[in-house]
């Protein structure tokens, strides 16, 4: 049986592969149903983690082994389950503890780490001496980084009409974003073509093998 | 009382984590600990709440026969499938309610949770993004066009980028990588510094209690 | 009408064949190697005996063709330096990545052992909250592994308690939560080594934090990069088998460019004249 089932899988692969790519001729019937076939699974598959990954071992087990150690967990449980009156609309305001809870920890964290890394960090790793001695493209490229990033810092200054001198450095910064949006570009269509290598390895290693198999079966 | 204490909440919660970050002996450093932990049980919570949600939108749908409603009953059920599998036999590495399932999984080869997830999960998530490959290279062709100088340094950089992450030769791959290191990065970076900017501005905004829409309305 | 439905079933169908027949019809076009992704070899190459590391599978199967084959490269090379290797995961999903790039990599390693050689945690929510406790207290955030062991009788992880004790950090991320978390909590907050691996879409953004600062000490970021760990790993597998296929795509792609911008202009001229 365990083999059906392998094969099985192989083919229902295959059927819902090719009914998201029935999706390139137009939408359809066998698109939607794998669509929300899809959609459901995700859905179950993350609840299902949520209770095995998180709320049984950081709470309940917790509270169950030991409650006088951690009996403030509690709270957390209470504010998860207020979080879930979001449900009731005549109930939701409950839902704002818990949500502020969260919003405050984020902004709160978010505020220091953003200033830290994106900020701080990243502005000291750009004051750097550009000439390298010997090293003609990498003293060019070094004088483009610095350039790249002060200029395109000045065409996100929005609180001065970009004309003028402004206006000038904003447009070298724009054409540095380009650049960067260019090289984005590229990437991205590199990233869709691995996903379809990877669709194409599974039709033509695993699907096509196990059809011909099964076809070679049938003959002898 | 609706609204007032929660944005109290999130100033003094938003306060206590700052300082923790400059004084993080006791009782800052306790606290914010204490505070990282609930949030974790929190957010496990949130992610029920979009679960059930999810579920309530599509049982409305149904119920009131809404157009292609059908298709609804589809992820009901895939959904309800997926949460009996999982907690009946559990997951590869965990038991279940009736315990490790070995005799179904001996019958189909693995777990019917991993089993849905290896034979039918995988194929739809992997295809579903897959699909954009057909569609980028449409797009390339239709609007990828040079119209401007601006757009004519978008499409060389794209160009020598692609080129680089081919086999055709060192001399691209050392070209985009030059690309990526120097101006992508000049770039990148101003938005990285700008973006943390105002990731630091709206916390400010929501801490001091300034931005106020994750209340909702009333 | 019909001309643009024909253009479009072209496009597609070229786009199709240009990834079929270089798979089966393999051409082994050269992997030049890049700093970035030598980074991260260095990294892993460069710790010390029996370092802690954090492998973070922060994706899911919608990116497991650029990501699993890093995976599979980096668990190879840990084993081959001998380190501890400790599995979480920022998404849900990840946890059953881990799981498919061990049974890859126990192919070759039948011996591999849970317990003594790597653990997987399993996922845990928050992110980059999260992380900030990873740091102050590992065991708290991981009361117990996946199957529900508890963490204090995992010989692994005795005397790891909390970022401090770990020794570098990779995450295989496809967005956020991943590797930009991890940069900021892992290296900026508990100075971690961090590097890693990105889906090609968000590696330009993830770039600029391979820098003087060390951020992140080195990025694979895509397929290619992924066909060049393997490389220097020596160990080749789907990501160098897909390179060809890849290669001619992205000159497919480039045709198209070209044959656009030829086409647009040619209307831009027909129309002004």
């Amino acid at each position: 049986m365990a083999g059906f089932m392998t094969v099985f899988g192989i083919w229902l692969g295959f059927f819902l592969t090719m009914a998201i790519y029935s999706f390139l001729y137009k939408d359809n019937p066998f698109y939607k149903v794998a669509e929300q076939i899809f959609i459901g699974l995700s859905a179950g598959y993350w609840f299902v983690y949520t209770i095995y990954n998180i709320l049984i071992p950081n709470l309940f087990n917790k509270l169950a082994e030991a409650p006088s150690k951690h009996y403030l967990l509690i709270i957390p449980g209470i504010l998860g389950l207020l979080m879930l009156t979001q449900l009731t609309p005549k109930s939701a305001w409950l839902s704002r503890y818990p949500i502020s809870l969260m919003i405050g920890t984020t902004a709160g964290i978010g505020m220091v780490r953003y200033l830290s890394s994106d900020v701080i960090k990243q502005a000291t790793a750009t004051m750097i001496n550009p000439f390298v001695a010997g090293d003609f493209w990498s003293t060019i490229g070094n004088l483009m980084l610095v350039t790249g990033t002060l200029t395109g810092i000045v065409y996100f200054f929005f609180s001065k009409k970009h004309e003028g001198v402004f206006g000038g450095v904003a447009k070298t910064g724009v054409y540095f974003l380009m650049i960067s949006f260019g090289a984005a570009f590229g990437y991205t269509a590199m990233a869709r073509i691995s996903l379809l290598i990877g669709r194409v390895m599974f039709l033509k290693d695993i699907w096509f093998v196990n059809l011909t198999e099964l076809i070679a079966k049938l003959f002898t | 009382m609706k609204r007032r204490i929660p944005l109290l909440i999130t100033f003094f919660v938003g306060i206590l984590v700052i300082l923790s970050e400059f004084i993080p002996h006791k009782p800052f450093g306790l606290l914010t600990s204490g505070l990282e932990d609930w949030f974790m049980i929190i957010a496990g919570f949130a992610i029920i709440l979009g679960n059930l949600n999810l579920l309530k939108m599509n049982a409305i749908k149904i119920k009131h026969k809404q157009e292609n409603w059908q298709y609804y009953v589809v992820a009901v059920s895939s959904f309800a499938i997926m949460i009996l599998a999982g907690f009946l036999w559990g997951t590869k590495d965990q038991a279940g309610l009736l315990g490790q399932g070995e005799a179904v999984a001996t019958f189909i080869g693995s777990k019917p949770f991993d089993w849905l997830f290896n034979n039918a999960y995988e194929h739809l998530a992997a295809t579903m993004f897959s699909i954009l490959a057909f569609f980028i290279a449409s797009a390339a062709y239709r609007s990828f066009v040079g119209r401007s100088p601006e757009s004519y340094l978008l499409l060389i950089a794209a160009i020598l980028v692609m080129l680089g992450n081919t086999g055709f030769g060192s001399i691209f791959s050392h070209i985009s990588a030059f690309i990526m290191k120097y101006p992508n990065t000049g770039g990148q970076r101003a938005i990285i510094i700008c973006a943390g900017l105002g990731v630091i501005g709206s916390s400010l905004r929501i801490i001091t209690g300034i931005e106020r829409s994750y209340l909702g309305g009333e | 009408m019909k001309k643009i439905e024909t253009t479009r079933w072209l496009l597609y169908v070229l786009i199709f064949l240009s990834v079929l027949l270089p798979l089966i019809f393999q051409i082994n076009l050269p992997i030049t190697e890049t700093k970035v992704a030598r980074g991260v070899y260095n990294l892993i190459e460069d710790a010390n005996e029996n370092a802690n590391v954090i492998i973070s599978f922060d994706y899911d199967p919608s990116s497991k063709p650029e990501l699993q084959p890093m995976a599979v490269s980096v668990i190879r090379h840990c084993l081959r330096r001998n380190y501890n290797m400790i599995f979480t995961a920022l998404w849900p999903m990840g946890v059953q990545m881990a799981s498919g790039a061990v049974e890859t990599v126990r192919k070759d390693n039948p011996h591999l052992e849970y317990g003594t050689q790597y653990v997987n945690l399993g996922y845990k929510a928050g992110g980059m909250v999260t992380l900030q406790k990873m740091g102050k207290d590992l065991r708290d955030v991981f009361p117990a592994d996946m199957s529900g062991t508890s963490i204090d009788s995992l010989a692994l992880l005795d005397g790891i308690n909390s970022l401090n004790d770990i020794d570098f950090i990779i995450s295989l991320s496809a967005g956020v939560p991943g590797i930009k978390e991890w940069i900021m909590v892992g290296h900026d907050k508990y100075g971690r080594s961090v590097a890693g691996g990105t889906t090609a879409v968000t590696a330009p953004n993830i770039l600029p934090y391979v820098n003087d600062q060390n951020q992140l000490s080195g990025l694979l970021g895509g397929l290619k990069a992924a066909a060049e760990y393997e490389k220097m790993t020596g160990a080749s597998g789907t990501a160098t088998a897909g390179m060809d296929a890849q290669s001619i795509a992205h000159l497919v792609i480039i045709i198209f460019v070209i044959l656009g911008n030829v086409r647009y202009h040619i209307n831009k001229k027909r129309g002004e004249e």
